[in-house]
């Protein structure tokens, strides 16, 4: 024991480093004082190395000893003195932990990006405490310049963040079953997406919980987006009179005319309508026929079976396969939303797109209907994504005439990127190509391995609450470096507002418990004000404005 | 015994021991206590890991008085030249030293002189030596009397004099189980002596 040390002690020290290996993770002894029970496996700690210093996690805990009889012949330990002595000297505690990054030493990469991925590790003795505040956000990057709040690691109160443009840069997905946050956790990224300014977004609303008001537990109202940001979001709706009774003016009501139906729509529809392959690809030829732009009213107009049958000569395409195709398009007749005028919806929605808002599409009682979400987002998306290519590529070099970077949210998305479907979808397209054109997407979904796994590998940041099946498990894991470890961590997380969040916008992987959302605090720290406060504001604003 | 009392005077010494006979007989601290021989700037520290008492000549023994002794008390008064035939004497383990003041817990470069006076040590000069206790495995390979009787002992009077005696059994015992991994039941006897202090 060295002089000096007997009074002097450090409540964050838990040990030091006596072995390891870069694979396997070193091994910490445990200072006799550290208890393993005060130590969890995910816990973020610090490792002082000779000339760096190391993030490491704990991915272990064990019980060791200095004489291998111990267990044979354990000691007589009722002495409460000899068992303080004993347990953390002959008995020991040690953990296995795994170095992430380097958070500091002589790599002048540190200096210039941060933290680097450990390719080392550090040293014997390398002496190990509990990460502080300051190591996470080291890491993890602090509130502000472009990152948000999103949770806490497990047992810290510290506040975790995201790197919000890296994020945007690709497509990122939400996962979970039924029940474990997601919706929760999307409300938050995208309120992190606003506050970033890194991106805006367009939400394809189906239950109508992030516009203007969500619900928790047993049904007590969470706000929305637009109760928190006022005039930087914009709520439109395929259905007002839902809207109307949920306290609500949407901002537009957006209306679809069968003119905007094109044939590759029904091809996302095959499954939701059941329709066989030749049924869905009938729509092409119909196209042709009537035109595009014609072809679904024309083909609705068509009346009886000789009609029909009379097409399909005309056509080249088998008559059975036709009736059963208008018979299931019927059904979009029976959709309020749609009529036989013509539309710009999508031109409004790049109008407030454009100027910085961030548009939420409720669906009212048609988010039930899934041949209407599916169609309608599959739609608006496949044109403004059009309109989105063509400015992109009229900008060429001129950075200021590009258009915003998008994030569009759709949930249900195996609906829309199942395997097979995926590569002919404009979804697929756009989860494939990381914002060539500027427009990445957020796909919330509690059924992962439905979704093309090729999509699934290019999703850039992935957070994951608690899943449903080893299936889905794999399908989230799919092409992620340490997945075994992963795996375990996924199968061991709380079944709410608890998540795994790995990829891109964080620097290595970590479960977070979700930031808290529903509280008038929550809102607060999101900046939102109360009615007092933003009279306030608003006396301030017009003082500014007219002096 | 006082602290800061003489004991008596070193007869036999070497580096890592030394033996001191007693002024007085059976005027000996006790098993475990800190002696010090020499003067306070150049000093060596020992704990005392023997006490023996024997007759001066070691060709006589002494021999039992028989039924007609009545106490020990009356035997010496009347047999005063016992005091003089026989002596109590020290085995001390050299456990530190202080040379130009400074205090080192190992053992200094030369033993002390024969007829070198050695004092009883306590109190401040106790919790000075025993600072750290690095000195702690020389106590326990002593090839003297009983080696874990001695540590304990020894510790036993260290935490009597210490601030926060807990604080210091607890530090002893862990810096024990360090000198002693493999020798689990050994360590556990040493503390539970320890403890009983
Ligand atoms: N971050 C959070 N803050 C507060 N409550 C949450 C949070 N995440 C989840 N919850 C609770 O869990 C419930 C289910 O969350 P939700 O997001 O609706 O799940 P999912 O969309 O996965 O079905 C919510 O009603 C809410 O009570
Ligand atoms: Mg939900």
């Amino acid at each position: 024991m060295a002089s000096g040390e007997w009074s002097a002690e450090n409540s964050s020290r838990l040990g030091m480093v006596v072995a390891g290996s870069l694979t396997e993770g070193v091994q910490v002894k445990l200072d006799p004082d550290s208890s393993v029970e005060s130590v969890k496996v995910g816990a973020f700690v610090t490792l002082q190395g000779e000339r760096m210093r190391f993030f490491g996690v704990v991915t272990d805990v064990s019980l060791g000893s200095t004489d291998p009889m111990l267990s044979a012949s354990p000691p007589d330990v009722s002495d409460p003195y000899v068992a303080k002595v004993v347990s953390g000297t002959a008995a020991y505690g040690a953990l296995t932990v795994e170095p992430m990054l380097t958070i500091s030493g002589d790599d002048p990469a540190l200096l210039l990006d941060g933290p680097q991925p450990a390719k080392t590790v550090p040293a014997h003795f390398a002496e190990t405490a509990t990460a502080t505040e300051r190591d996470i956000e080291l890491v993890f990057g602090s509130e502000g310049d472009g990152h948000f709040w999103i949770g806490s690691p497990l047992d810290m109160d510290t506040r975790l963040c995201l790197d919000v443009p890296e994020l945007v840069m690709r497509s990122n997905g939400v996962f979970g079953k039924s029940g474990t946050g997601k919706t929760f956790l999307t409300r938050l990224l995208l309120a992190g997406i606003l506050q970033s300014r890194a991106a805006v977004n367009l939400v394809f609303d189906m239950e109508n919980e992030y516009g203007w008001r969500g619900y928790g537990e047993g049904g007590s109202e969470v706000k929305g987006l637009k109760q928190l940001f006022h005039s930087q979001v914009a709520v439109f709706s395929l259905d007002e009179e839902s809207s109307k009774r949920r306290g609500l003016t949407p901002d537009y009501v957006v209306r679809i005319g069968y003119g905007e139906v094109q044939a590759d729509d029904i091809q996302l529809l095959r499954e939701t309508l059941d329709l066989s392959d030749v049924a869905a690809d009938a729509a092409y030829s119909l196209e042709r026929h009537f035109g595009e732009g014609k072809w679904l009213a024309e083909f609705l107009a068509v009346r009886g079976r000789e009609g029909i049958f009379e097409l399909a000569d005309a056509t080249g395409v088998n008559g059975n396969a036709l009736l059963r195709l208008q018979n299931r398009l019927r059904r979009l007749e029976r959709l309020g939303f749609m009529d036989d005028t013509g539309h710009d919806s999508v031109k409004q929605i790049l109008r407030y797109l454009d100027r910085g808002m961030h548009v939420v599409l409720e669906f009212g009682r048609y988010g039930r209907n899934l041949a209407a979400y599916i169609l309608v987002a599959n739609l608006l998306t496949r044109r403004i994504y059009d309109r989105y290519v063509e400015r992109k590529e009229s900008a060429s070099e001129d950075k200021s005439a590009e258009p915003r970077p998008l994030v569009i949210t759709i949930e249900e998305a195996h609906k829309f990127l199942t395997p097979g479907v995926a590569s002919q979808t404009i979804f697929g397209t756009i989860a494939r190509e990381m914002r060539k054109y500027n427009v990445t997407l957020l796909v919330v979904d509690q059924r992962p391995s439905g979704i093309d796994d090729e999509v699934m590998s290019q999703l850039g940041t992935k957070i994951t609450c608690l899943l449903d099946s080893e299936r889905d498990i794999d399908a989230v894991l799919t092409g992620t470096s340490g997945s075994r470890k992963l795996r375990s961590v996924l199968a061991r997380l709380e079944s709410k507002q608890q998540a795994l969040v790995f990829g891109h916008a964080v620097p290595m992987p970590v479960v977070i418990r979700t930031r808290e959302y529903g509280s008038p605090e929550s809102y607060q720290s999101l900046g939102w004000k109360d009615a007092e406060a933003m009279r306030a504001q608003l006396e301030q604003d017009v003082e500014d404005l007219f002096g | 015994m006082a602290i800061g009392e003489r004991v008596g005077e070193v007869v036999e010494a070497s580096t890592s021991r030394f033996v001191a006979q007693c002024h007085e007989l059976y005027r000996a601290p006790p098993l475990g206590a800190l002696v010090r021989s020499g003067s306070d700037g150049e000093a060596v520290y020992g704990v005392v890991a023997e006490v023996a008492t024997r007759s001066l000549d070691p060709g006589r023994r002494a021999m039992a008085m028989g039924h007609s002794a009545e106490s020990v008390e009356a035997v010496y008064e009347r047999h005063p030249q016992l005091n003089r035939l026989m002596s109590t004497e020290l085995e001390v383990m050299v456990v530190a030293h202080r040379s130009g003041g400074r205090m080192e817990r190992f053992l200094a470069p030369s033993p002390p002189r024969i007829h070198d006076i050695v004092y009883v040590c306590g109190g401040a000069e106790l919790l000075e030596v025993s600072e750290t206790l690095e000195f702690l495995p020389s106590l326990l390979g002593s090839p003297v009397g009983s080696p874990d009787d001695v540590t304990a002992a020894f510790l036993r009077r260290v935490a009597a004099e210490h601030p926060d005696p807990e604080r210091l059994r607890l530090e002893a015992g862990r810096e024990l189980a360090a000198h002693l991994t493999g020798q689990l039941h050994r360590l556990t006897g040493i503390l539970r002596r320890v403890a009983s202090g």
